[in-house]
This record gives C-alpha cells, sequence and structure tokens, in this order.
C-alpha cells in the first residue's frame, strides 16, 4: 500500500467516522439549534471525506470509488485515529472530543494548504474554511460547559480526562507520516502538535478546565487496530451496501 | 499564383474570426443559460449571482467548459446544481459542453455578486459580511447584524448552524422575526 493512499485514507476516515458518529445525535440534541449545529458538522465531515476518499480511491487506481472504500472495507482496512470512534457519551463528552479534533484538523489543514500535492491542498484549503466554523461552535459550547454549573464543570472535565489519553495518536508520527513530511506533501505532527497544544490550551483556560497529564497509549487506529467501537459504527454504516451491494436510490 | 494565396489567407483569417465569434456566442448564451438556474435551496437567487460558475471557456475538443465550485463539501444541492446547470445548458444553443468541479481556489461569499446580494437581502436572508480568512476573525465576526425587515441591530444569534449548511438562524429582538444570515466563507 503506497504511503500517499494511507496517507489521504487516514484523513478520510477520521471525517468519515466522525461524521457517522455526530449523526447520531440528529433527532436526540437537547436541544433543535445543537440538532442542526452538529447534524451540519455531520455533513460538513462527510463532504470532506468524499473528497478524500475519491482522491484515494483514484491514486489507487484499483477502480475504488468513495462508495467502494466508504462501504466495503473491513474495520482492519479503516485508519482514523480512534478517538474519532469513540461514542458520544453525553452532550459534554461529544463536545469534547468534537474540540479536540476540530482544533487539530484546523491546525492540520492550514498547513496542508500549502501541500506539494495540489489535490490535497486544494481539498484542505476548501475544507479548513469549514473547520473554522466548527471549532467555533464546540469551542463556545465548552467554555459555557466548563464555566457553567457545578454538574457541567464536573461532567466536561470527566469526558476530557476519559478522551486525552486517545489524542495522543493524533500526533504519534510513524514511518508513513515522516515520509509524506519529507516528500513536503504533509506538514510535520510536531509542528501541528505545538499549535494544537497552544490552542487547546486556551481554550481549556476560558473553560476553567484542567489539562490532563500525557500518557503512553496502546492503541494504533492510524495502522488500523481500533478499539470495539468502530465495528459497531461500520455495521450501520456500511449494513445497507453489504446486504444489497451497488444498490442505488 | 500570389493573388490566390493572398485569398486564401484571408478567408483563413475570416474563417478563424468566424470561428472565434461563434465560440463567443456560445459562451454568452451559456452564461445566459446559466442566469436562469437557481440555487434549490435560496430560489431568490441564480448560482451566477453566487459565484458559484468560475469560468465558460472553449475547449481543445470543441465543447465548452464550465467550472462550477461547491460552497461547502457536504452540501446536497451541489449535486442538484450541477444537474440543473446540465440541463440548462442541453436545453440551449451552446453545442457540446462538459461541467467541471472546481475546489481551487475554495469558493468564498465574497464571490456573491452585488445583484446576488441585493436579491438575498430582498429574500429575507441577510448577505454575508466579508471573508474571513483565519480562525481569529471567524472568533471576532460576532458583531451585531442589522435584520433584514426593521433594520434593528437589537438581533441575536438562535444557532450557528441553520437550515442549510451556509446560513446561521438570527433573531430580531425588536421585531421579534427570525431571520437568516449567509456566513462568511
Amino acid at each position: 500500500m503506497s504511503d500517499l493512499f494511507r496517507y489521504v485514507l487516514r484523513l478520510g476516515d477520521l471525517s468519515l467516522v466522525l461524521g457517522q458518529r455526530l449523526s447520531e445525535w440528529v433527532g436526540h440534541s437537547p436541544a433543535l439549534e445543537e440538532d442542526l449545529g452538529l447534524a451540519n458538522i455531520a455533513l460538513d465531515l462527510i463532504g470532506q471525506a468524499r473528497l478524500l476518499l475519491s482522491y484515494a480511491g483514484e491514486f489507487e487506481g484499483r477502480g475504488r470509488d468513495e462508495d467502494k472504500l466508504a462501504y466495503m472495507r473491513e474495520q482492519g482496512a479503516y485508519f482514523n485515529a480512534i478517538l474519532a470512534e469513540q461514542p458520544n457519551g453525553d452532550f459534554g463528552q461529544t463536545i469534547v472530543r468534537q474540540v479536540l479534533i476540530d482544533a487539530f484538523q484546523l491546525e492540520l489543514y492550514e498547513r496542508l494548504s500549502a501541500s506539494r500535492d495540489e489535490r490535497l491542498a486544494a481539498i484542505a484549503a476548501k475544507s479548513v474554511k469549514e473547520v473554522r466554523y466548527h471549532l467555533r461552535y464546540s469551542s463556545s459550547w465548552l467554555v459555557r460547559l466548563g464555566d457553567g454549573t457545578a454538574e457541567s464543570h464536573a461532567r466536561v472535565q470527566t469526558a476530557l480526562d476519559l478522551l486525552w489519553p486517545y489524542t495522543v495518536e493524533l500526533f504519534a508520527a510513524d514511518d508513513v507520516d515522516q515520509r509524506m513530511a519529507e516528500a513536503g506533501i504533509a506538514p510535520s505532527l510536531a509542528e501541528v502538535q505545538a499549535a494544537w497544544s497552544a490552542r487547546i490550551d486556551a481554550i481549556l483556560s476560558e473553560a476553567t478546565l484542567k489539562r490532563p497529564a500525557d500518557r503512553p497509549h496502546a492503541w494504533h487506529g492510524k495502522r488500523g487496530q481500533h478499539s470495539e467501537h468502530l465495528g459497531y459504527i461500520l455495521a450501520e454504516m456500511q449494513y445497507l451496501q453489504r446486504t444489497y451491494p451497488d444498490a442505488r436510490w | 499564383m500570389s493573388t490566390t494565396l493572398a485569398q486564401n489567407e484571408t478567408s483563413a483569417t475570416a474563417r478563424e474570426g468566424m470561428a472565434a465569434s461563434e465560440a463567443s456566442a456560445r459562451i454568452a448564451a451559456a452564461w445566459e443559460a446559466l442566469r436562469d438556474v437557481e440555487d434549490p435551496e435560496i430560489p431568490a437567487v441564480s448560482i451566477v449571482d453566487l459565484g458559484l460558475i468560475r469560468y465558460v471557456k472553449a475547449g481543445p475538443n470543441g465543447a465548452l467548459e464550465v467550472g462550477l465550485s461547491p460552497t461547502y463539501v457536504g452540501c446536497p444541492a451541489t449535486e442538484v446544481i450541477r444537474r440543473s446547470a446540465r440541463e440548462a445548458l442541453a436545453k440551449s444553443a451552446v453545442g457540446k459542453f462538459e461541467v467541471t468541479n472546481v475546489l481551487s481556489p475554495a469558493w468564498s461569499s465574497d464571490w456573491i455578486s452585488p445583484e446576488g446580494r441585493r436579491k438575498l437581502h430582498a429574500y429575507g436572508i441577510v448577505p454575508p459580511d466579508r471573508a474571513v480568512s483565519n480562525m481569529r476573525e471567524v472568533l471576532r465576526s460576532q458583531q451585531p447584524i442589522a435584520c433584514p425587515r426593521c433594520q434593528s441591530l437589537d438581533t441575536q444569534t438562535l444557532s450557528e448552524f441553520g437550515s442549510t449548511p451556509c446560513k446561521a438562524l438570527h433573531r430580531c429582538r425588536a421585531c421579534l422575526e427570525p431571520f437568516e444570515y449567509f456566513k462568511c466563507i
């Protein structure tokens, strides 16, 4: 499997899995405005995933399009960081996960817009405009909840403690990340991490939340090793195409 | 001999001139046809007013090339817009054409024409202020937005995301009417 194919799948899968997760809120959000907000963010993420998976499929050149890649890959062939597949929990936990990933996509896409790979640069430049609005939404909610009541504060702090260990994987550069950075295609993950860290610190401080300590972390979604949650997401997402292959409507 | 050559040259130039004027007539006809294609979710404005048509040009194989940009990557209206644009072009006298998806440069709300902005406002959607090019500007762009009905500045944001990806939902505290705002991207 080529480096670029794997790298683009990692980005596309992160957006696809998070978009699918967020769409579980449709019809269940605490208020209509939040239903609209989360559904719109999910839609943007799935739009990003379509562009990225289409590119990956064309680059691979084996006739797999965005749908084949989304609906016909097994869990072990998905390369998203496992933070994206973590359950929604309560609204606060969803918001914490969203802030962590929005800030990551923001810093990554800002830099990826200058990629030597023109197609990837175009997708990143287009997507980052939308991601800014995602982060404005999620970070303003995190500040409201963190700096809100004792109950809301405690809930988002618990969610932050729970999800923080999974953020390590976002920045754990392996050979693919390194070679992509050396080729001028991807930004250095160390640089993305420094910018992400500063941004997250500012949001957490405004939200009066405590940043958890970094701990070593054993999961590797980027290598196709996932938590048990991804299988359930894929089962629901892929059910129709696997039961009626190539079904159209 | 020399006369024939000169005549041939003249007619070759004339033919090129005719081909060029035919191409520019087809391009004009294509723009005309596209001007009648409405955005399915904001029927007040055409896709040309919204700045979604990036170019119409004569391609090397005689087909017209039409560049179309999506507003938001996941916007479901994009598929409908592409189909409507194709249908409108097929009905008009433009001949062969191809519609290409243009991602770069990314569409900006700054590309909405003055006419488009006027139509949006008349339709009850506040047009975007100006493009925001970084996170700091997105965070700052929370200034009061005037109500499109009564012009009051006493308005509030109800929802950062509205009925479509490109809009946010606001409410006027003076006339109590809700209204939509076209987001800056």
